[in-house]
């Protein structure tokens, strides 16, 4: 490899050829801010912040898109570049509606973070015509104000890049450009998978969740109702850095503790109905196998690619799972055995779901989601929109003792737990099933070639006489290239997980947002990974189907994996919703 | 065969669907879209939503990647023209000597906005930049005449014989 010799700001800085300025400097420790930058995603030098001198050119340049070269002698921090980059961000604010008291993304907006430093005093300087603009809150899981966008083009490169989805765009040109779908479509009408990737990609408050939060807080009001709330592996693993505390942080019994201090009655664990999940997954794995049934299996935790799958390959639909998500599992049983255990009517009982998700909050309001006459859950909120709540009951999140869940939906093993990331649905999966097929108790607890963050994954494992072939696939543009190679029959796989947002569930549309310089330079799905891998390696129970909690369920009320009750309460169906009119 | 179009949903005959997908697998490559949409514009007079979608299937990708590219040039149009095409000249010459009044003039008396088509179909308004008559700014034109010297009383009169 070439490397490169070059200066910044007067320190040499040796690095190889195709470096940015913008990476170089990081060597160097110089930060260079940046604004529409999104490594690998959105590389396009449109907003001018990361604007640098060069020696021998005449004007400023674009560090985030400009290669080294070799002798070059680089400034980035003079007072023209300063004063060039606050006129930027001037210029933004005088057509950006700047209402940063109430916005939900004061204090993580990047746009208000920049104009604190760059000492942006008069937001009002270039005042003039705003380009029209209306509020779309057409979606039920989020809501797009173009009032605040800055056309950094970050939600339409992830839409289309990671997610192959290209449902929002730039459309029209010059003052009149802004984000929206073919010919302005509410987003309710158009493909879009509802993952969130844009809103946590979003560097201002133009994109956000829609807030259901007023609605948890009637219900914990109500004393007619029961109001229980379970929380998914993955915000555990993510609750903590809306906190302050360092990405990976597991926070597991602290936000046990916050929620019971906010008055739920029940706060159990979606790890309880992961573990129910693999039983009746795995069950179904098994039977399919067994009596020839359509294969490749494929997960179905994740709404968001269940939203894709349905849209982008309805001829895929067979191959899914009919296991209900977690979620979905978890509100049944609370409406159903646990409301019978208590003898209350599911009407009194008010499930509300904590999720790294988005697209939840479409997922509950799905057909054949509603196991008992009610709907299985009542209200899914992000784990952004629980720290919000935490934070408004006046909780000192930092300082509380860690808490346990509550009985008996709040047992769980290590299979659960992983979940929360990319290839763990797989692992709890291979775990029970390498049980039940070859009958051996000592069969492998840890199925590692299936972690990690890449995209797609593959492995091979020989389970007593059956090879069993898997892929694993996060962000659903690999999960087309998964299903392309299944559908061309270049691969020959008889279980496939996919999750709609890269890295899994840590990296879901509901979790706390990290700003582009941190996503840039950390791997945001890996250090909240570790926190789940690290908590199942310390379980005492590491398979699902050792649950005693769910054995019980199934030996008093359920009967066996599969039964038609399981079937009824347990598990949905699908439709294909075509993407072009 | 049917030649009339219903609705902009179902807008098009199946000699134009025709032409457009011999277009669409002519132009066939990364690269092709605006010559696509250029045909697509040459066959049905406009883009429909349809269209939009028609070249989106068959080319592999969303309707926003194709919408996006359309809505950043000038020269599509996503509304049928009407059968007066009225064209108001905004360039230098005819905006200094009041275009601008002449044009919000029509848009008001129609109520339609640039690019669109009354609902009757009967009137449509386009902006243009110089029809070469700078000599009689400020110009408009309706089909194939042109009105000069304009004034924005002369309106009522001009649109008044459209029928």
């Amino acid at each position: 490899m070439n490397m490169i010799n070059l200066k910044i700001n007067g320190t040499p800085v040796t690095v190889p050829e195709g470096t940015t300025i913008l990476d170089a400097a990081r060597q160097a420790s110089i930060d260079i801010p940046t604004l529409c930058y999104l490594r690998d995603i959105n590389e396009i030098g449109a907003c001018r912040m990361c604007v640098v001198e060069i020696k021998g050119s005449p004007k400023l340049n674009a560090a985030c898109v400009y290669p080294v070269t070799e002798g070059m002698e680089v400034i980035t921090n003079s007072k023209r570049i300063f004063e060039a980059r606050k006129m930027n961000l001037e210029l933004l604010l005088s057509n950006h509606k700047r209402e940063c008291l109430s916005c939900v993304r004061s204090g993580s907006c990047e746009l208000q973070k920049l104009c604190h430093d760059y000492g942006v005093e008069d937001e009002g300087r270039f005042d003039g015509m705003t380009t029209p603009s209306t509020i779309d809150d057409s979606a039920i899981h989020m809501i797009r104000d173009n009032s605040k966008c800055i056309l950094c083009r970050r939600c339409t490169s992830v839409c289309d890049k990671l997610q192959d989805a290209a449902v929002i765009g730039t459309n029209g040109r010059g003052f009149v450009t802004h984000i929206g779908s073919a010919f302005d479509a509410p987003l309710n009408n158009v493909a879009c998978v509802s993952c969130g990737q844009c809103i946590t990609a979003c560097p201002t408050g133009a994109l956000r969740e829609r807030d259901d939060t007023d609605k948890v807080w009637a219900a914990l009001a109500d004393p007619e109702k029961r109001v229980i709330v379970q929380t998914a592996p993955a915000t555990r693993a993510a609750l903590g850095e809306a906190f302050g505390m360092p990405i990976g942080t597991n926070v597991e019994g602290k936000m046990v503790a916050a929620l019971h201090r906010m008055g739920f009655d029940d706060v159990f664990d979606t790890d309880f109905s992961a573990d129910l999940t693999i039983v009746e997954e795995a069950n179904e794995l098994v039977e399919r196998i067994k009596n020839g049934g359509k294969l490749p299996l494929i997960t179905s935790c994740s709404p968001g690619w269940i939203n894709y799958c349905e849209q982008y390959y309805p001829d895929m639909l067979e191959n899914l799972s009919s296991c209900k998500s977690p979620q979905q599992m978890f509100g049944a049983i609370a409406k159903s055995w646990y409301a019978e255990k208590l003898g209350i009517a599911p009407e009194n009982i008010y499930m509300v779901s904590i999720m790294p998700c988005t697209a939840k909050k479409f997922e509950i309001k799905r057909d054949h989601q509603s196991a008992n006459g009610v709907p299985d859950v009542d209200v899914a909120l992000t784990t952004r929109e629980l720290s919000r709540m935490i934070k408004r009951a006046g909780i000192d999140f930092n300082s509380l003792p860690d808490e346990k869940f509550d009985d008996p939906l709040g047992v769980s093993t290590g299979a659960a737990v992983i979940f929360g990331a990319t290839g763990g649905v797989m692992e709890a999966a291979l775990r029970t099933a390498a049980e039940w097929i070859t009958g051996d108790p000592g069969a492998p607890v840890e199925f590692v070639d299936v972690r990690g963050t890449d995209g797609v994954k593959e492995a091979t494992y020989k389970v007593g006489d059956l090879t069993l072939n898997v892929a694993i696939a996060s962000g659903l543009k690999n999960a087309k290239q998964v299903l392309e190679a299944v559908k061309k029959g270049e691969k020959d796989y008889q279980f496939i997980e996919i999750m709609a947002c890269p890295g899994g569930c840590v990296n879901g549309g509901g979790q706390p947002i990290q700003p582009g310089s941190v996503r840039n330079n950390v791997d945001i799905r890996a250090l909240r990974a570790k926190a789940l891998y690290t908590q199942d390696a310390n379980m005492p129970l590491r398979k699902s189907h050792d649950n005693p909690v769910i054995k019980e369920i199934y030996d008093s009320y359920l009967e066996k994996p599969g039964s038609h009750r399981a079937h009824e309460l347990l598990h949905t169906e699908y439709a294909a919703r075509p993407i072009y009119k | 065969m049917s030649t009339k179009a219903c609705c902009s949903a179902c807008v098009g005959t199946e000699e134009q669907d025709k032409k457009l997908h011999e277009a669409i697998s002519a132009l066939q490559g990364e690269h092709s879209l605006v010559q696509v949409l250029q045909a697509a514009q040459e066959i049905y007079g406009y883009l429909p939503e349809r269209v939009i979608d028609t070249i989106a299937k068959e080319l592999g990708v969303s309707s926003e990647t194709v919408y996006e590219v359309a809505t950043f040039y000038s020269q599509f149009k996503f509304n049928p023209k009407g059968r007066y095409a009225i064209s108001v000249c905004l360039g230098t010459a005819c905006y200094v000597k009041g275009a601008g009044d002449i044009y919000e003039k029509i848009k008001e008396k129609l109520q339609i906005d640039d690019g669109q088509t009354t609902p009757d179909g009967k009137f449509s308004i386009d902006a243009c930049r110089c029809v070469g008559a700078c000599g009689l700014a400020p110009v408009m034109s309706i089909n194939d005449n042109v009105y000069g010297n304009l004034t924005v009383d002369m309106i009522d009169g001009i649109l008044d014989k459209c029928q």
